[in-house]
């Protein structure tokens, strides 16, 4: 609750009056509630970042489902049915989150549809074989967890809380890719060429799941001031790296770096340089699957139009009989 | 009637029918699970991705356990031709719309609802599956009603929809009754409570009944005999090319 946050209500109060109070609201790890006043900026802020890590749970599900229908084993099959399923899930809890911010979940998906709203750069690269499956689970999803841990204790108690929740099924999907890989890796020779070529086809994508430099990072600062961000992107991107060196090596398999080594002065492993031309080229919409992954998004929507409205209409015609029956009870 | 093995099932069956029935109703599960994840990224709205990978993994938790009652699940589900799969033609019917996929449902959650409850009232091998499935099968089943009521009572478009959904699938629905050795149900049972359990539903969603054949032109308990439709080759070539592409691996 923030009982230093006034609520936001009609009367002479000044703005600046509200800004302190919010200022001294976030400044006391006090969480901001839907009805708390909060500055457009931050508001405008959450709803784009909420919307957006909605959006990519969303686009998410495509990559994984693409080998649901080919699981070599049923265990696998369930294992993979039951991600995606919670992938569905998080959507829904985050575009909740988003409406409490005053926007509709359908208003944020037509912003994804028409390309006005992102989602993860990761999930525009395709999943080639069933060892992908597994390094999206340790790699994309570990980094996901990385950079969402902290979000727990974002000043927005909507989405503070979506991510407790999120974050512990998250940890058990990173698990399941990981025991995923193990397998592979401990298999047939093909089994572990295939772990080993989908690591390193996943890998530097996973680290610019980070998002751009430090000193290139547009909305970093005024985020961290707001704590809506607890840790710059370098920040996280370097504790995954020396999260996932002796998990690789647990493993049995390489990471696609020759620069890749332990830095003893500083504790921690330096990493050779990603291809920012790359990110940037993905993010512009030029990736491997940026155009596949929104025209199916499209389409299922598009051709489910017809169920929405079914749903819709038979909710009108059932409600207005319910309501005639109520008023018949009345009068009688 | 073969002699009892000793096999934990009903009195005067033998083991050989345990296994021949669990393998019947273990690739029903099986095949309609696969179908239903085809859904995962591609359902009308969110709600409905959950419910439908929701239901496939309620049937691939009961297809494992089936399976693994007339042998290796993976090697039954992976390495099997089509024509030694044992499963209703119904449910290896492809997607094709929405409507399609819940009249599928509908038939099929019914007969499934039916079958589980008397096979869990009584006392064999089938009986503790059944007592746990009973209870997902309920809410597959009140999830298809729900669905043809808001189709059918819906608007024009998806009236027609719906009726044209439940018409093309009325003729599998009649394999669904052929007795299966080994189920120890009463099927002249099952086949008037399901009609009067669908019919109803039908009629309350403002579709008619269908008045067609409820058999193809092929005999009925074709899918139990392993006679299938075209789709479904298709279906498992796509289901089974990883694990046959390796074999002996471990996953």
């Amino acid at each position: 609750m923030a009982t230093a946050a006034p609520q936001q209500v009609d009367g002479a109060t000044g703005a600046a009056e509200f800004q302190t109070a919010f200022d001294a609201a976030v400044a006391a790890e006090e969480r901001i509630e839907p009805r708390d006043w909060m500055p457009d900026a931050y508001r405008a802020t959450l709803v784009r970042q909420i919307a957006q890590h909605a959006h990519s749970e969303i686009i998410g599900m495509q990559p994984e489902a693409n080998w649901i229908t080919r699981a070599p084993s049923l265990r696998r099959k369930a294992i993979l049915m039951a991600k995606v399923q919670d992938e569905a899930g998080h959507g829904l809890y985050l575009y909740s989150a988003a409406e409490t911010l005053g926007t509709g979940r359908d208003e944020l998906l037509d912003k994804l549809h028409s390309g006005r709203q992102k989602y993860s750069s990761i999930f525009n690269y395709p999943t080639l074989t069933w060892a992908d499956v597994g390094a999206i689970g340790w790699l994309v999803d570990g980094a996901a967890i990385t950079n969402q841990v902290p979000l727990c204790r974002c000043s927005y108690g909507p989405y503070a809380r979506a991510m407790v929740r999120i974050c512990k099924e998250e940890s058990f999907h990173q698990r399941q890719g990981y025991e995923l890989l193990l397998a592979l890796s401990r298999g047939t020779e093909a089994q572990h060429a295939m772990a080993q070529d989908a690591v390193d086809r996943w890998w530097w994508p996973s680290l610019m799941m980070f998002g751009p430099p430090d000193d290139e990072s547009a909305h970093s600062a005024q985020s961290m001031e707001w704590k809506i961000k607890r840790h710059s992107n370098d920040e996280l991107r370097q504790r995954f790296v020396d999260i996932c060196v002796p998990q690789a090596a647990s493993l049995g398999l390489t990471l696609p770096d020759p620069e890749l080594k332990w830095n003893e002065e500083r504790g921690q492993h330096d990493f050779g340089p990603i291809d920012w031309a790359e990110f940037k080229d993905v993010l512009k919409g030029n990736g491997p699957c940026n155009e596949q992954r929104i025209t199916q998004r499209r389409r299922a929507h598009d051709e489910g139009a017809w169920v929405r409205e079914a749903a819709a209409a038979h909710a009108a015609k059932h409600s207005r009989t319910a309501t005639a029956r109520t008023r018949e009870g009345r009068a009688a | 009637m073969q002699q009892t093995d000793g096999a934990p099932g009903t009195p005067g069956l033998s083991g050989a029918d345990t296994a021949a029935a669990a393998l019947a109703l273990g690739d029903d599960a099986l095949v309609l699970s696969h179908r239903l994840g085809e859904w995962a990224g591609h359902a009308p709205v969110l709600e409905e991705e959950v419910a439908l990978a929701n239901i496939a993994l309620d049937l691939l938790g009961q297809a494992r356990v089936l399976l693994s009652m007339a042998g290796d699940e993976d090697e039954l589900a992976y390495l099997r031709e089509e024509r030694a799969f044992r499963n209703l033609q119904l449910v290896e019917q492809p997607n094709g719309d929405f409507a399609h996929t819940i009249a599928r449902q509908l038939f099929f959650s019914t007969y499934q609802h039916l079958l589980y409850g008397q096979l869990a009232a009584g006392e064999g091998a089938f009986a503790p599956l059944a007592a746990k499935a009973v209870k997902e099968v309920a809410y597959h089943q009140d999830h298809a009603r729900q669905w043809t009521l808001r189709l059918g009572d819906g608007t024009q478009e998806s009236h027609t929809r719906m009726g044209r959904a439940v018409d093309a699938l009325w003729r599998f629905t009649g394999e669904m009754f052929q007795p299966v050795p080994g189920v120890d149900v009463d099927w002249q049972e099952m086949r008037i409570s399901w009609t009067a359990t669908v019919t109803a539903t039908l009629r309350e969603a403002t579709l008619a009944v269908p008045e067609g054949p409820r058999t193809g032109a092929w005999r009925a308990g074709a899918g139990r005999q392993g006679l299938h439709t075209e789709s479904f080759g298709r279906m498992l070539a796509e289901m089974q090319h990883l694990h046959r592409s390796h074999p002996g691996a471990t996953w």
